[in-house]
């Protein structure tokens, strides 16, 4: 699809308006004679666009009906007086851009969002700042849209009186791009949503998951940034899944990931970089998914593989300075380990074709003991447990005896110290 | 006392072992910061190397120390000073050269390359002190057995057994205890196990600096919340008290032993 620039967009939607004759502008402003923007909504033909001018204004449950432009200069401020929903998008073709939203509603039975859409096809959503909100952008129903550089920002601190940032539920062919997401529950959630791209957004200290999607299928994740979730991020239930890219930072605590798969078949999983997570990516039920030219870096676990999972193939991957680089909790293995880089690789390379002669095992014995009794982590790094590492990796008698990188590369893979 | 400490203090310091052992930390302070050049995991490589080695070198000097100072000793039992002092004085000049080598080793290489000026200097600092604890602690333990030994292969064979015990097997019962108990809630038990080895201790308030913080976790906040809080204190106090004790024992046994 087309992307184009976010004033790019507002130029192209302003001369469309001009050239072709229909909508005209109707500004709102202190002094004007449209003084709210009910008053400018009620003006308003479609095709019209209202211009907020600097200042703030109240705005609770408006419903956009007709498809109407809707601009804020800098400095509009629409206020939702804490009660309910801001501005509804109940209409195809309508646009929301430049405006700052503060005080929407909270409540524990309604979802109530700074901007709501339903049933609405081919919005726009841009360059907007929605402070503090429950639900920042809630799309319902609604296909073909673009929701781009908009900042949603919050300081809640439970996940139960908190809402998502950008929330998508029986949708398509959404581009979410750009955005920042942060102090939310979940930064981007995503269920039902099909055909998406979601590219370039940044989410972070969300208090549960940075990005969470479940039962969205053909979906493109791109460049995103999380960092510093509760949780990380989480995706499950999904098919042909695209994530290239990404980069997974710092999802340190008791129970976070870098990345949750779960139940999700047939994806690309390329080019991402996964640094100090607790646990790089956890697998359950996860099956024909190609690991490639990931980058994990000093993670706890880089690879936690559960039960049921199949057919995947990690290769190219690097794996530098990670606590433990894969840990298995049984000992049957279906998944393929190839020319990946391990950092802890100790074999050598007559021929120098960077590929090494000794195979590599990823599983250590302590890592599989502590699958089976998390305790005993507090015996990582001790004398005993290399040499009990050791004597595996020499023999394995408890870890799977065909897990083993056959060509481990010599030379990281990507290159990359930061 | 402090006349005896001074003297076996020089005269450790002036041996050629303790040149060995400082030129030892400082080629492996200066190798591993040339190889690696970031300071935080050069930090964890040493505490592996740190946390074994510095309870062996302890031990071994120790019991080294005492059993060929014997008629020195013996010489300065003659004299009207009390005995007390004389063990003290050389049990601390033993650990002090140690701990001397140990700091200036390690302390030059990092200083080099500015651990002053990192972030890291705090951990640096932890292990440095921890490392002057094991010292202290196995030096007492290894002039213990000397004292209790007049043969000296004997001893020098308890001196290594105890080392291998606390620093290998210790470890080795305990995984495979808590492996057996799994089905019972073993918090607990784990942190009482790691108070009773000065080296599991060692390693753990390094490593809870480091990088187990998060992984620790997984199993239960007890670990984290005991470490994190009141337990660097305990810790550290179980630390002194594996120090203290031995040096009491020490003492009492050179109080009554018939030289």
């Amino acid at each position: 699809m087309i992307s184009l620039g976010k004033t790019g967009f507002i130029v192209l939607v302003l001369s469309l308006t001009a050239v072709s004759g229909w909508g005209k502008t109707i500004f709102v402003c202190e002094g004007c004679p449209v003084q709210t923007i009910n008053q400018a909504y009620d003006l308003a033909q479609p095709g019209d666009t209202v211009l907020v001018k600097s200042g703030t204004y109240a705005c609770v449950n408006l419903e956009l009906k007709k498809p109407i432009t809707v601009l804020g200069e800098q400095g509009a401020i629409l206020d939702g007086q804490s009660e309910g929903y801001i501005l509804k998008i109940l209409a195809d073709n309508v646009t929301i851009s430049g405006l700052k939203f503060i005080n929407a509603g909270r409540s524990y039975t309604k979802d109530f969002a700074a901007i709501y859409s339903s049933r609405a096809n081919n919005f726009v959503i841009t360059n907007n700042t929605i402070i503090d909100p429950f639900f920042g952008i809630l799309l319902e129903k609604s296909h073909k849209g673009l929701v781009e550089n908009n900042t949603v920002l919050s300081d809640r601190v439970r996940e139960d009186d908190s809402g998502n940032g950008i929330h998508g539920w029986h949708c398509s062919k959404l581009r979410i791009k750009n955005n920042e997401l942060s102090g939310l529950r979940d930064g981007i959630y995503l269920e039902f949503v099909e055909e998406s791209v979601i590219q370039n957004n940044n989410s972070h200290g969300n208090i549960r998951y940075g990005l969470h999607f479940m039962f969205s299928n053909h979906d493109d994740y791109i460049e995103n940034t999380f960092r510093d979730n509760g949780a990380g991020v989480a995706v499950m239930f999904s098919k042909f899944i695209q994530m290239r890219r990404n980069h997974f930072v710092q999802n340190w605590g008791t129970a976070s990931y870098g990345l949750l798969l779960k139940e999700i078949y047939d994806a690309e999983v390329e080019e991402n970089k996964f640094q100090q997570n607790t646990v790089g990516i956890f697998l359950e039920g996860s099956t024909r998914i190609n690991y490639r030219k990931n980058r994990f870096e000093r993670n706890g676990w880089a690879i936690k593989v559960s039960g049921g999972c199949y057919t995947n193939i990690f290769s190219q991957n690097d794996f530098v300075s990670n606590s433990f680089d894969v840990s298995y909790n049984s000992k049957m293995n279906d998944n393929k380990f190839e020319g990946n880089y391990w950092s802890s690789y100790s074999g050598y390379d007559l021929d120098k074709d960077n590929i090494g002669d000794v195979p590599y095992r990823p599983v250590k014995l302590f890592s599989y003991v502590v699958n089976r009794t998390p305790e005993t982590i507090i015996l990582l790094r001790s004398l005993f447990v290399d040499i009990i590492n050791f004597s595996e990796r020499v023999s394995p008698v408890f870890t799977p005896d065909n897990l083993v990188d056959n060509a481990p590369a010599m030379k990281s893979i990507t290159n990359d110290s930061n | 006392m402090w006349k005896i400490l001074k003297y076996s203090f020089a005269d450790l310091v002036r041996s050629r072992w303790s040149y060995v052992y400082l030129a030892f930390y400082l080629i492996l302070g200066f190798s591993l910061l040339f190889l690696n050049n970031d300071l935080s995991k050069t930090v964890i490589t040493l505490m592996n190397i740190v946390v074994v080695l510095t309870p062996m070198i302890g031990t071994i000097f120790g019991i080294m120390y005492f059993y060929s100072a014997r008629e020195f000793t013996e010489l300065l039992l003659a004299q009207p000073i009390k005995r007390r002092n004389i063990f003290l004085g050389q049990y601390l000049g033993i650990a002090l050269s140690l701990s001397l080598s140990l700091v200036l080793g390690l302390g030059i290489p990092f200083l080099i390359y500015g651990i002053a000026q990192s972030s890291e200097i705090w951990d640096f600092g932890f292990l440095l002190l921890v490392g002057t604890f094991l010292t202290f602690i196995f030096t007492a333990l290894s002039v213990n057995i000397s004292l209790r030994n007049e043969n000296k292969v004997k001893g020098f064979g308890y001196a290594i057994l105890l080392w291998l015990v606390l620093a290998v097997i210790y470890d080795g019962i305990f995984l495979i205890s808590l492996v057996l108990f799994d089905d019972y809630p073993l918090d607990r038990f784990t942190l009482a196990a790691t108070m009773f080895n000065p080296i599991d201790l060692s390693r753990i308030l390094v490593l809870l600096k480091l990088d187990i913080s998060a992984l620790l976790g997984y199993t239960g906040a007890l670990f984290q919340n005991f470490f994190q809080g009141s337990g660097v204190f305990i810790s550290l106090g179980m630390l002194v008290l594996w120090t203290v004790v031995p040096v009491k024992l020490l003492l009492r046994k050179a109080i009554r032993k018939d030289f």
